[in-house]
C-alpha cells in the first residue's frame, strides 16, 4: 500500500521532472550550471545535489552530490563532481561564501562523478585525499575512464580532465582539523567500491556517505554486496551521526531511516541472487529475474539494475 | 623469470598497425572476418546458421567483462562434433577459446556455456569442425564496449588472494533422463584474475602483464568431456557449464594451467567439503 503510494507521487514527481525538461530543452540557458545551487544543511556545511542522470554533454558531468565545510582555518571539499566545469562551479560556490584556504580535497571513491573534478581544484592548492586504495584503482581505471567519458560529456565539458589521484591516504581512520571543528575520515571495506571513505564532521555530526548510500537514485554495485550489507548493518548502530549525505539523492537525509530502501533493495538482489544460484541456474536467469520486485522504488532503474545483479552474481556464486 | 617483452604492449602495437593498415582501405575492409577466416579456418567452406549450432549471446552486454554466452548442439550432431571455436570478431586475440571434446561429451544434446570479454561492438561466432572434416557456424552481433581493458576485479586483493581455489558443481537432470546415456550438467568455476595484459597500471605506467588460464582440460572419471584453449577473451574467473555422460557417480575432475605454469586441479568429489 505504502509501496504505491510512493510510486504513483514518485510518478507525479518524474511527470514534474519531464515538465521541467521540457520547458528548460525550449529555454536551454536554463539548463546551465549557474548558479550553482549549494544548501546549507549544518553550520558551514554545504551540498550540491546532483543530478539523476547518466553523463550527458547537456548536465556536463552534474550527476552527484558534492558539498564543503567550511572551518576556521579552511576548507575540505568532498568529492568534486564529474567534469572539470562542475568543480570549477563548486569552487566558485565555495567563494562565494569564504576566502579561506582549500585546505582540503576528499573523494569519498573512485567513480568519475566524484572524481572528474578535483582538477578545477588544482591551482588553490590542497592536499588530495583518500582511501588508500583510491590510487590503485583509479590507476587501473583511468584510461578508460577518461575514454568513455570524454565520449559521454562530449568535448566541452570534458575539455581540461585529468585525473587526480590523493596523495593523503587513509588506511583506516584519519583526523582532519579545520580550527574550530575536527573532520573523522574512516576508509571502510569493500562494498559500493573497494575503496569507500567516510567523512564525519563531528561539530554537527554530519556524515558524508558517498555512494554507500542511495536515495531514489538506484544503487550501484563496483564492489562487493555482501560487503555493502555488511556495513550499512554495522553504520545502522552508530549513535553518532545526525544526518548523513547520499552520493546520489537529496542534500540530507536523516538517519538511519534513510538507509533502509537501499538495503532492502540490495537484500532483495542477494536473496533472489542466491535462490537462482541455488536452484542451479544462471547468470542470464539471475539478470531476467533477480530484484524485479524493486523495479518501480527506483529512478534509473534499467540503467544499472541487471548488472548490479550480474556483479551480485560473480560474486555470490562463490559462497 | 618474466620475459622482457611485455606482451600487453606487443598486442597493443598488433592492434595499432592493424588499424593503420586498415584505415586507408575503402569500407567494409574494416570486416576482420575474412583475414580470421583464412588465418583459423585456411579459407575452408563454412555453413553458416544450418542448424548444427546454436548461439545464445545478449544484444547489448550489461557488462562488457562478463557477457554470457551459451552454444548448442543438437545430439543428432553432437556425437560427429571434434571442436568449436569460439571467436569474438573484433577482440584484440580473436579466438577467444577452442574446445576439444572426448568421449564423455556424450552422444545427448550438448550444451556449452562460458563468460567472454567483449571489447567493442562485435560478431560473436561459434564454428565447429564434425568428424568429417566440414565447418559449421553461427554468429550474433552483440553490443559491449571496454570489455578486454576493464579492471580486473571488483576487489583486487581479493582477486589474487583466492587464485586456483575452485568449484565444481553437478546437476541432477530437472527431468528424469529418458534417453541413455543419461545426460547431465555441470559447472566448473576458477578463481583466476586472468589478466589481459590490456589493463593498465598508470602508477607505474606499465601494463599488468597478462597472466591468463591457458589450458583447461575436464574429465569424467577418467575420460575426457572437453579441454579448451582459452584466451584473453575469457573473463575473470573462468566459468564453464557443460552437459556431460554421467557415469554412475564417477566424479568430474579439471586440471587447469595458467601462463605463470600454475597448475590448478580440482574434483566434483570434494564438494562436501
Amino acid at each position: 500500500m505504502a509501496f504505491s503510494l510512493v510510486s504513483a507521487r514518485r510518478d507525479l514527481a518524474l511527470r514534474a521532472l519531464l515538465a521541467i525538461a521540457v520547458l528548460s530543452a525550449a529555454a536551454a540557458s536554463a539548463y546551465a550550471l549557474e548558479p550553482f545551487a549549494v544548501r546549507e544543511i549544518a553550520p558551514g556545511v554545504f551540498v550540491h545535489q546532483g543530478r539523476y542522470e547518466l553523463f550527458t554533454p547537456r548536465n556536463e558531468g552534474d550527476v552527484s552530490n558534492a558539498g564543503f565545510i567550511i572551518g576556521r582555518d579552511g576548507v575540505a571539499v568532498i568529492d568534486t563532481g564529474g567534469s572539470p566545469r562542475v568543480g570549477a562551479a563548486l569552487l566558485a560556490a565555495i567563494r562565494a561564501r569564504t576566502q579561506l584556504p582549500i585546505k582540503y580535497v576528499i573523494n569519498t571513491h573512485m567513480h568519475p562523478d566524484h572524481v572528474f573534478g578535483n582538477v578545477a581544484f588544482e591551482a588553490e592548492k590542497p592536499t588530495f585525499v583518500g582511501h588508500h586504495k583510491l590510487p590503485r584503482a583509479l590507476a587501473a581505471r583511468a584510461e578508460r575512464y577518461l575514454a568513455i567519458n570524454k565520449e559521454l560529456l562530449g568535448d566541452e565539458a570534458f575539455a581540461g580532465e585529468r585525473i587526480i589521484a590523493p596523495t593523503l591516504l587513509v588506511d583506516d581512520k584519519l583526523e582532519l582539523d579545520l580550527g574550530d571543528r575536527t573532520l573523522l575520515l574512516e576508509a571502510q571495506k569493500t562494498a559500493h567500491t573497494d575503496n569507500d571513505l567516510t567523512v564525519l564532521d563531528k561539530k554537527t555530526r554530519t556524515l558524508f556517505l558517498g555512494d554507500l548510500l542511495f536515495v531514489e537514485h538506484v544503487p550501484a554495485l563496483d564492489g562487493s554486496i555482501r560487503g555493502w550489507l555488511a556495513l550499512l548493518d554495522q553504520l545502522k548502530q552508530r549513535t553518532d551521526i545526525a544526518r548523513v549525505v547520499p552520493g546520489h539523492g537529496p542534500t540530507s537525509v536523516p538517519w538511519p531511516a534513510a538507509m533502509a530502501a537501499e538495503q532492502r533493495y540490495l537484500d532483495r538482489i542477494a536473496q533472489d541472487v542466491r535462490a537462482v544460484i541455488k536452484q542451479g541456474k544462471t547468470i542470464d536467469e539471475a539478470m531476467r529475474t533477480a530484484g524485479l520486485s524493486e523495479k518501480d522504488a527506483w529512478l534509473l532503474f534499467p540503467e544499472y539494475h541487471a548488472r548490479n545483479v550480474s556483479a551480485a552474481f560473480a560474486e555470490l556464486e562463490w559462497e | 623469470m618474466r620475459a622482457a617483452v611485455n606482451p600487453g604492449r606487443v598486442l597493443l602495437a598488433v592492434i595499432a598497425a592493424a588499424a593503420m593498415a586498415f584505415s586507408g582501405l575503402p569500407a567494409r575492409a574494416d570486416d576482420p572476418w575474412p583475414d580470421i577466416k583464412r588465418d583459423v579456418f585456411e579459407n575452408r567452406d563454412i555453413a553458416e546458421e544450418d542448424g548444427t549450432i546454436s548461439l545464445e549471446a545478449p544484444y547489448r552486454a550489461e557488462d562488457a567483462a562478463v557477457v554470457p554466452l551459451t552454444m548448442r548442439i543438437p545430439a543428432s550432431v553432437a556425437r560427429d562434433v571434434k571442436t568449436l571455436t569460439l571467436i569474438i570478431e573484433k577482440n584484440p586475440a580473436p579466438v577467444a577459446a577452442t574446445f576439444h571434446f572426448g568421449e564423455a561429451a556424450g552422444a545427448g544434446d550438448r550444451m556449452l556455456s562460458t563468460r567472454v570479454r567483449i571489447d567493442m561492438y562485435s560478431n560473436v561466432r561459434a564454428v565447429i569442425e564434425t568428424t568429417d572434416g566440414k565447418l559449421h557456424m553461427t554468429t550474433k552481433y552483440v553490443k559491449a564496449s571496454g570489455g578486454c581493458s576493464a579492471a580486473a576485479g571488483k576487489d583486487m586483493d581479493e582477486a589474487l588472494a583466492s587464485m586456483g581455489k575452485m568449484q565444481i558443481r553437478t546437476f541432477e537432470p530437472a527431468t528424469p533422463p529418458t534417453s541413455s546415456p543419461d545426460m547431465r550438467e555441470a559447472l566448473v568455476m576458477i578463481r583466476h584474475p586472468n589478466f589481459t595484459g590490456m589493463q593498465m597500471d598508470q602508477l607505474t605506467r606499465e601494463f599488468t602483464p597478462m597472466k591468463i588460464v591457458q589450458e583447461i582440460e575436464v574429465k569424467r572419471g577418467g575420460v575426457l568431456i572437453f579441454s579448451v584453449e582459452g584466451g584473453i577473451s575469457i573473463s575473470e574467473n573462468p566459468n564453464f557449464r557443460f552437459t556431460f555422460a554421467a557415469e554412475g557417480n564417477a566424479p568430474i575432475e579439471v586440471t587447469a594451467k595458467d601462463t605463470d605454469g600454475r597448475t590448478f586441479t580440482g574434483t566434483s568429489a570434494d564438494k562436501a567439503t
